[in-house]
């Protein structure tokens, strides 16, 4: 096969028939749903969960993965914060003319291997090629589908004051390790990104019975985004304790010098959970048994039901609001 | 792990902050007077709001912003044609990431940039160098804005053109100095207020002695501050207390970088390509010998030379980015502010910035919205 992907790899005549058996059906393993142009597939009865989302990230390889294995990663950490359990996903690649063909390889083995570790199966997938320039590289769009669990929801209407607001590790990992791999801000940390498929550890704490009653994880706009998000959608008023925040000295000094504020750093393995305060110590306890959620910790709780709004109170004890992320953050000149 | 703070920051930080209230509040009680004082630098503003130090002295000491934010400082002449620079499918603009959302009064550099212009946030001048070295047959200039702590970086930025003789970089210097300004803000615009909260970065190229005028000049304290809780929360102690005291002096609360004669080898740098030269500020206007422009030698590099750049006068807005910057409006006090100006549609450059009064109030403390 040729080194480089070109524009005939996506017309779908002899190179692009090799390209998908070579590098796609190969990497994925399912050579009988290739057959046909569409899958089947069984799902026990019961309500399924959709979703979809396009991966741009730039650079393509950073430290701790890449946009493969963060292709797999987002799109069932979407279906499992939402209380379903995430079985299927699809994939789809827009390619540049002129890509690597050992960069692309590396891409879809990676994106095979999170998605096999992650128990879900990829069902269909789709190339193009595109003239040089159009796309950045590759980008991917994975599609997720999963079901219910029967009898355990997710159930924001029960949440109450008093209620513990629970992060399952570090903040901002994601955000600082890509903007050190982009290379442009002279930074060199051995900081890595935290992206990885959350089911499993998700599963662990549902099937421990424990009522969660929320879930997010704060990938753009960060913790804080995500939880103002919470907080107007379900009006309720939560606190979070500035002190109790785990993160990580690279990332603390990344933002100093940067004048960027964690709490809006993106985040592509990390869940947040409301639970209730007498399951507080189980639900940290089940999700310090996973490698990704070693430092889970206790960030806030529930106040008020009343008033949307988020609050973080300070070691110096005044208590500011938070708001979403407003624009983009960018460096600062000193 | 790691959180946030050390745990024993807390602890002291909130045993100072009780400390620092009751001493100013016994100074009002005596004089009358609520202790004032200005924090200079943008990232002090920012810190201040952040960290909740501005929300708990509420009430008890007044915390003004000063002309530390670079971008805010900028005359908006200069970032007319700044934009106006960028507007030519020949030219790569290489600027810091406060400049790009600035608003011209045509529009901002973001907006150029979506439009097609070729405009690149970097963070380090040299980076801007490099991109040079990288198109050959393209012009390349930086927007070369900053105090004393970053002019240091734009002389390496020429001096490595200089060395690699690059023909196609430039750089459009608008950069400022700290001791005239402060002097203008004391003698022309009469600020009222009762000490300096003195900047960390640029007193590290500076020193502490370049604030010894205050004293001798002006009877005015100041002290050279970091920018953690409890450094702020000393650094304004001992403010209050040189006040109390009546007993002004420049006070080095940072020393850990910050030296007496600050760093003579970036002063070298700095005065080995840039000189001296009257600068206009936002809301003050010309002060003389204010800034530093690139020596004659090196005016092969200066974009200000080597571009024809005309642009007319600016737009008139309500905006009191000017008046902020030398302490006499707050955010609050401002008719846009959160309505008219948010990050999202900013009206100035203070609510742009990383650094400014309005962006920091509007992140940190506003209160509804």
């Amino acid at each position: 096969m040729d080194r480089k992907i070109t524009l005939a790899h996506g017309d779908g005549g002899e190179l692009a028939h090799k390209l998908i058996q070579q590098i796609f059906v190969s990497a994925f393993g399912n050579t009988r749903e290739s057959h046909f142009d569409a899958s089947f597939l069984s799902l026990d009865s019961g309500q399924i969960a959709v979703t979809t989302d396009s991966f741009v990230v730039k650079p393509l390889f950073f430290p701790g993965g890449d946009i493969g294995k963060i292709a797999v990663s987002g799109t069932v950490n979407d279906l499992a914060v939402a209380g379903a359990v995430p079985l299927y996903l699809t994939a789809g690649f827009i390619i540049e003319e002129g890509f690597l063909l050992a960069d692309l390889r590396q891409i879809v083995q990676s994106l095979a291997d999170e998605a096999r570790a992650a128990g879900v199966r990829v069902v269909a997938g789709d190339t193009k090629v595109v003239e040089k320039g159009s796309v950045d590289g590759v980008y991917i769009n994975t599609a997720g589908i999963g079901i219910a669990r029967s009898g355990k929801t997710v159930d924001p209407k029960t949440i109450e004051s008093g209620d513990v607001v629970i992060t399952s590790g570090t903040i901002g990992d994601h955000g600082i390790a890509i903007l050190a791999a982009r290379g442009e801000l002279g930074l060199v940390t051995d900081l890595k990104s935290d992206c990885a498929p959350l089911n499993r550890m998700i599963d662990a704490v549902m099937d421990a019975a424990i009522a969660v009653k929320m879930m997010r994880d704060p990938t753009r706009g960060g913790v804080a985004t995500t939880l103002v998000e919470i907080a107007e959608d379900f009006k309720v008023t939560i606190q979070l304790q500035e002190q109790a925040l785990p993160i990580r000295r690279e990332v603390v000094g990344a933002c100093d010098i940067l004048g960027f504020d964690p709490l809006y750093l993106a985040n592509e393995g990390k869940v947040l959970m409301i639970v209730p305060k007498a399951e507080e110590e189980r639900t940290l306890a089940i999700l310090r048994r996973f490698p990704e959620g070693a430092n889970a910790a206790t960030i806030g709780e529930v106040t008020d039901t009343e008033n949307g709004k988020l609050l973080l109170e300070t070691p110096l004890g005044s208590r500011r609001r938070l708001h979403r992320l407003s624009g983009m953050m960018l460096p600062r000149i000193c | 792990m790691q959180t946030l703070f050390e745990p024993q920051d807390p602890a002291v930080a909130k045993k100072l902050a009780q400390k620092l209230i009751h001493l100013a509040d016994s100074y009002r009680e005596r004089t009358g007077i609520m202790p004032t004082f200005m924090e200079v630098c943008g990232s002090h503003t920012m810190a201040l709001a952040r960290t909740g130090v501005k929300l708990i002295l509420q009430g008890h000491v007044r915390l003004l912003s000063g002309p530390g934010c670079p971008v805010c400082v900028t005359d908006q002449k200069q970032i007319d044609a700044m934009i106006e620079l960028a507007e030519s499918d020949d030219r790569i603009v290489c600027t810091f990431g406060d400049m790009i959302r600035v608003p011209g009064s045509k529009r901002s550099l973001q907006s150029a940039k979506t439009e097609g212009r070729d405009i690149r946030i970097v963070y380090s001048p040299l980076d801007a160098v490099r991109i040079a070295e990288e198109n050959p047959d393209r012009d390349v200039v930086f927007l070369g804005v900053g105090f004393e702590t970053t002019v240091p970086v734009l002389a390496a930025a020429l001096q490595l053109a200089y060395k690699k003789q690059l023909k196609n970089f430039s750089m459009w210097a608008t950069t400022k100095l700290v001791q005239p300004v402060l002097r203008t803000l004391l003698t022309e615009k009469h600020v009222k207020i009762n000490g300096f909260l003195l900047p960390g970065h640029v007193s590290i190229v500076l020193g502490q002695h370049a604030y010894q005028f205050l004293v001798d000049e002006f009877q005015m304290p100041g002290v050279i501050s970091g920018f953690e809780t409890v450094e702020m929360l000393s650094a304004i102690y001992q403010l209050v207390k040189m006040l109390d005291a009546d007993h002004p002096a420049i006070m080095n609360n940072y020393k850990s970088v910050v030296r007496e004669n600050g760093n003579p080898a970036a002063q070298k740098l700095m005065f080995d390509y840039f000189e001296p030269c009257d600068e206009a500020w936002r809301g003050i206007g010309m002060i003389p010998q204010s800034g530093l422009d690139i020596r004659e030698k090196y005016a092969a590099y200066n974009a200000k030379k080597k571009f024809k750049i005309e642009v007319g006068e600016p737009k008139k807005t309500r905006c009191r980015c000017g008046d902020m910057i030398c302490g006499l409006a707050t955010p609050e006090e401002c008719i846009l502010f959160g309505k008219a100006c948010t990050p999202l549609h900013p009206v100035g450059p203070c609510m742009v910035s990383t650094e400014g009064a309005c962006s920091a109030h509007y992140a940190y403390m506003r209160k509804d919205g």
